[in-house]
């Protein structure tokens, strides 16, 4: 930065070009602007694959698909501008409109219950508990489980009929049915498994609550806080950047959800299309269908909505996420 | 988060406290009680697959909710991987696949994070802001564009969609992780190896990467992880039965099941989840090593 502010400066008389140091300044009188000693090029070298990759398979196609979004095309002939034709068919596409019901209820439901479970188990665990690092450990073991096929199709044998959900249900004498069968419950099965999965969010709340200082409890104490103020006060504030990155993390997953309600749900989207989330339809149109403009179009209308969430979240940062320093 | 301080403070703060009992021992307890029976309600579905999947025939299906530990066979294991779905060699197709991916996902990822993490070059605050950017773009969103790129490129119903982009630093969290990991290694061993005439790549191989074996086995474990339980991948790009990975084989064997053959649905899915199990323990142990070691927190 303190070479930059030198360019600013006006351009030095011809006395002060005598002094040695002055000729090294002059340099950025040049018409180029000369590279600074410190840089090193060969960092391109480095980055070369990465900036291939970006540049080829995530920006120009990204691009490429947004072109795509307003034209027919079908893989085999080549793409025909239609307009803005693919988003008006989307807007009347009932199959759409439940995806897009689907995924924003699951997301509205089970975010919340994830970052509930996760946090309220995180505090017991940080009471100083023995054997924390096994508790962690087997906690932490379905979040990476959660989105395999062997656990959605044991998810299918759990909530089944006959099914180990519904046979502990009915020892209570409540007859549930299949609930993966029903158009009502399917939905919540996935949402279980969610929960189920909520290790690796647990994880990052363990870390953040273990980071808040004990000399915070200890004034909050004199001061007279009991033990739900000094949660309210104390710990909820100096874990927000934690929440603010489970939050932004946790959405943008559960509205990706594609392996459990594939296999669970099956292409057309379980029962009365219960379980049609949006990347599912979108397989089912790009790749079933061939429809690859409709497609880009689902996956554009996809990436701005999760944009602007995010985007949402970045800008009201800075009245709810608090960091420790003061910064 | 993996890296947080195993140690804690003498005096921790409870907001849980069941009941008026004061006693330390007793909440101690409670507090376990909680814990335990909320694993073993979590962790009781995969014993049942478990035990379910030694039971052959119709009677896998009708095992109910307890264990029935009679009558066990791993027939099921054995008709499963030789029988007409293969899936031993389904299994050798993920394994292939999950390798190729993690060398790619160290190559790229590491290569890119010394340059974030170590050197100065033009447009270095803007590429590392595009980075990040990156980090937040959904990968489904992907899908779609980078489908009509590879079918152009003639390469769908091969390996090639599925490995390639992780030898290009398609995993930006990867990335991020390993920069902020590099970023804690003390500036004194630059200006060491410097003197001893280490250029940027020896320097990298000989130094950057021995300190940071905890960062890679994340990376590696993470990598090897989400290869292993992709079903979207190879559901788009391979067609040839003989190309399957396990993911897939298992979806194609739920459609078209019967009851009679459960137990070898089950026997599959759940040799499926132990890799995943068996990576994760072995890498949590080197993890454990590597920050004692290195004593890097």
């Amino acid at each position: 930065m303190a070479t930059r502010t030198v360019t600013r400066l006006p351009a030095p008389s011809k006395a002060a070009y005598k002094r040695p140091s002055d000729a090294l300044r002059s340099r950025h009188h040049l018409p180029w602007r000369p590279r600074r000693p410190d840089q090193q090029l060969v960092a391109y070298w480095f980055l070369a694959p990465w900036l291939i990759g970006l540049l080829g398979i995530t920006l120009g196609p990204m691009i490429y698909s947004l072109y795509t979004a307003f034209t027919n095309y079908n893989l085999l002939t080549a793409p025909k501008w239609v307009g803005f034709q693919n988003f008006q068919l989307l807007l009347q596409d009932p199959q759409f409109i439940q995806s897009v019901k689907v995924t924003v209820t699951f997301t509205l439901i089970s975010v919340p219950l994830v970052l509930l479970s996760s946090l309220g188990l995180a505090l017991l665990l940080n009471t100083g508990i023995r054997g924390l690092s096994i508790y962690r450990t087997l906690f932490y073991l379905p979040s990476l489980l959660g989105s395999s096929a062997a656990i959605a199709i044991l998810w299918i044998t759990v909530f089944s009929q006959p099914g180990l959900f519904s046979d502990v249900m009915s020892f209570f004498g409540i007859h549930t049915g299949s609930l993966i069968g029903n158009p009502r419950t399917a939905l919540y099965t996935i949402v279980v498994l969610n929960v189920w999965a909520f290790g690796a969010t647990m994880i990052i709340f363990l870390a953040a609550l273990r980071n808040v200082p004990r000399e915070y409890y200890e004034s909050a104490a004199i001061d007279g806080a009991g033990r739900w103020q000094r949660f309210r006060r104390v710990t909820l504030p100096l874990i927000t950047p934690a929440l603010f990155f489970n939050l932004i993390l946790g959405t943008v997953m559960a509205s990706q959800t594609f392996t459990s309600a594939y296999i669970i749900g099956g292409p057309a989207g379980g029962p009365a299309g219960s379980l049609l989330f949006y990347t599912v339809y979108i397989y089912e149109e790009g790749f079933a269908n061939f429809k690859m403009g409709y497609a880009s179009a689902m996956a554009w209308l996809m990436l701005i909505a999760l944009g602007l969430f995010t985007a949402c979240c970045f800008a009201t940062a800075r009245f709810w996420v608090h960091y420790g320093d003061e910064r | 988060m993996i890296y947080a301080s195993p140690l804690s403070s003498s005096r921790p703060f409870f907001l849980f406290r069941f009941g008026p009992v004061r006693s330390r021992a007793f909440q101690a307890l409670l507090r376990h009680i909680v814990a335990i029976s909320l694993l073993v309600v979590m962790l009781y579905p995969i014993a049942w697959l478990f035990v379910a999947s030694l039971h052959t025939g119709e009677s896998a299906a009708l095992m109910g909710v307890g264990l029935n530990l009679t009558h066990l066979s791993l027939s099921n294991y054995w008709s499963g991987l030789t029988g007409p779905l293969d899936f031993s060699r389904l299994f050798l197709n993920s394994l292939l696949v999950a390798i190729l991916e993690v060398i790619g996902a160290l190559f790229s990822c590491t290569l890119a994070a010394y340059a974030f993490a170590r050197l100065n070059f033009p447009m270095k605050r803007l590429l590392f802001s595009v980075l990040i950017a990156a980090l937040l773009i959904p990968g489904q969103v992907l899908i779609v564009p980078q489908f009509i790129l590879f079918y152009n490129l003639h390469v769908v119903g091969t390996y090639i969609p599925l490995i390639l982009p992780h030898y290009l630093g398609i995993d930006a969290f990867f990335i991020f992780l390993e920069v902020q990991f590099i970023r804690t290694l003390p500036r004194e061993l630059d200006d060491a190896a410097r003197i001893d005439g280490c250029n940027h790549l020896a320097f990298l191989l000989r130094v950057v990467v021995p300190l940071s074996l905890p960062a890679l086995a994340t990376v590696a474990m993470f990598m090897f992880i989400n290869s292993w339980n992709d079903l979207l991948g190879p559901l788009l790009y391979l067609s040839n039965p003989h190309l399957y990975t396990v993911p897939l084989g298992l979806s194609e064997f739920i459609d078209n099941t019967g009851q009679s053959s459960y137990g070898g649905l089950y026997a599959m899915s759940f040799l499926s989840l132990v890799p995943v199990a068996a990576f994760f323990l072995a890498g949590q142990r080197f993890l454990v090593q590597g920050i004692a070691t290195t004593g890097l927190k």
